[in-house]
């Protein structure tokens, strides 16, 4: 390019993104590691060193959010791999109305995850809801899915299940898609079973795609929030409660010290699990 | 087709409807019903059909709320994506053909944008400190920074396939950077468009956490909120909260049809958000 011309990618083409990411974004976050180390009103900051932090690991109800969080998205990113993997080498193995059963599992991603979670909160009724009427239909007994203290948290992760997995599907599908079928006619002729197949071609092979819904569902379960709000809202008590529903109900007390601090830890903890997990994951890939 | 497959492609269809399709046939009977028959909460057929009665009544609670809110929702998200069409394509199309030591930091800085949560409490500080706390412009430009980073690598690897020589004949021919970029460049990122423009926009109508926190109050409603505030409402009326949930379902179905192969190529491209 001539010396002295203007170049015809201006920086200025990136000013107004980066004006709303860094006021908008990037700012708060950088501000929240001071506010979680003060007592606040949105006016005034007292600065109280790690108080908030020590009260976050002291109060039972807070560290229990705290535990959950990770159980919550240990739970969900591991069933989604799993059962997202086993689903889409079922739709991809030549069924009948393939096309139309992919439509379905991955339809539920697409809706309100409020709608979704109202809905369940009625299916799991523990005296009225279809599902335990159904268990009551085949001999079982019924299950408070919702209003168990120790049952809470899972059955909100089997709803997150139920609605996530599709996402999970859809990128196996297309990780699945770019194996070369030379592998498995290989395979099949030094007479390797189906099972073998899965397990010394599909997946180490599916690979990318895995570290993909790992990483995602992962991220996801660590920040999720609106479907534990439209079902138990943290309860029964504090049974169900996550970082982010602690982060919520500490900012409605008015306590915006303390959430923030809540936030912090939230991003500490990601921080702490995503990175090393992606590196560790994607240490044979240099893609982005 | 040997019989054992169509026997068991058969089973598999059944198995999977009545896991995932029964709870949206539940939704739709539900509203449906009258508010004696849904209190019940079972799974039985509709005595009589009051669909129009308990969607006009719907429509009408707490003086047409559920319209504003069908209003706001529009605004936020046609604003919101429409920027994030135009911000992230000018962004993408700098960072894929200007190389310099800035990208790594930006590159850093769009990582953190897709996995850190926002920082809430502070960031509604930040957004009264401007006057846009409780503001629907201020509500599109929070989406419109929380779905940047996502926007930016979409635009920035499609780009890359776009020849880097029509910019160079564009510019020799004397167009400015400005008359490059939304003559040359943008008509030509037609179908990543389309796709951001589909996966953002039912990411955008469906959320529920940022209205929560950023857009108090009953005037700024959202569809999502009034789902929310209605739950309290239609405590004794499951009726009308199915059909208020029906009606939010509504539109993403209505997109899915239309743009099916759209979402699937955005939410598998890279993954980059679930």
């Amino acid at each position: 390019m001539a010396h002295g011309r203007p170049s015809p990618y201006p920086y200025w083409f990136v000013a107004p993104a980066a004006v709303i990411f860094l006021t908008l974004f990037m700012m708060p976050t950088g501000a929240s590691f001071w506010f979680a180390l003060t007592r606040w009103d949105l006016y005034t900051a007292d600065f109280i060193g790690l108080d908030n932090f020590r009260q976050f690991f002291k109060e039972p109800q807070l560290l229990n959010g705290l535990v959950n969080t990770v159980i919550y998205a240990v739970l969900t990113s591991v069933s989604k791999s799993v059962i997202g993997l086993l689903l889409a080498v079922l739709l991809t193995s030549g069924l009948y109305a393939q096309g139309f059963l992919r439509t379905v599992v991955f339809f539920p991603v697409l809706v309100s995850t409020i709608g979704i979670g109202l809905t369940f909160f009625q299916l799991m009724h523990p005296t009225k809801g279809a599902i335990n009427l159904a268990l009551e239909a085949i001999g079982l007994s019924k299950v408070g899915w919702l209003t168990t203290p120790w049952l809470a948290l899972y059955s909100v992760a089997l709803i997150d299940l139920w609605k996530g997995v599709g996402l999970a599907t859809l990128i196996y599908i297309a990780g699945l898609a770019s194996i070369s079928p030379d592998y498995y006619e290989a395979a099949r002729i030094d007479g390797a079973t189906r099972v073998q197949q899965f397990w010394r071609i599909t997946v180490p092979l599916v690979r990318p795609a895995t570290v993909t819904v790992v990483t995602l569902s992962l991220i996801g379960g660590l920040r999720s929030f609106d479907i534990i709000w439209a079902t138990t809202r943290g309860g029964p008590g504090f049974s169900s409660d996550v970082l982010a529903s602690v982060i919520y109900k500490q900012y409605q007390a008015g306590f915006y010290g303390l959430s923030t601090a809540g936030n912090v830890i939230l991003f500490l903890l990601i921080a702490a699990i995503v990175l090393p997990l992606t590196a560790w994951m994607n240490r044979r890939e240099v893609d982005l | 087709m040997k019989p054992r497959q169509y026997v068991n492609g058969w089973a598999t269809i059944a198995l999977f409807s009545l896991l995932f399709i029964v709870p949206f046939i539940f939704i739709f009977l539900m509203s449906v019903k009258s508010v004696e028959q849904a209190s019940r909460l079972d799974f039985s057929w509709p005595q009589d059909w009051h669909f129009w009665a308990n969607f006009v009544e719907v429509i009408q609670t707490r003086n047409y709320m559920l319209v504003l809110a069908y209003f706001n929702s529009t605004v936020i998200t046609v604003g919101a994506v429409s920027l994030l069409v135009i911000l992230g394509a000018m962004v993408g199309y700098v960072l894929q053909r200007r190389p310099s030591g800035w990208n790594k930091l930006i590159y850093a800085g769009l990582l953190a944008g897709l996995i850190v949560p926002p920082a809430v409490v502070p960031t509604i500080w930040v957004l009264q400190g401007l006057g846009l706390f409780k503001t629907l412009h201020g509500m599109i430009l929070i989406q419109v920074a929380y779905g940047l980073a996502f926007s930016v690598l979409l635009f920035r690897s499609f780009i890359g396939t776009i020849p880097g020589d029509l910019d160079e004949a564009a510019m020799i021919d004397g167009a400015t950077p400005w008359q490059i970029f939304f003559r040359v460049i943008l008509p030509l990122l037609k179908p990543v468009t389309v796709t951001l423009i589909v996966v953002q926009s039912v990411f955008i109508f469906n959320d529920f956490t940022n209205p929560l926190y950023y857009l108090p109050g009953k005037d700024n409603i959202t569809v999502q909120l009034t789902l929310f505030n209605f739950q309290s409402q239609f405590q004794s009326q499951y009726n009308l909260l199915f059909m208020n949930i029906l009606l939010v379902t509504i539109p993403p179905l209505v997109v899915f049809i239309f743009f099916n192969r759209q979402i699937v190529a955005g939410m598998t491209a890279g993954g980059v958000k679930g």
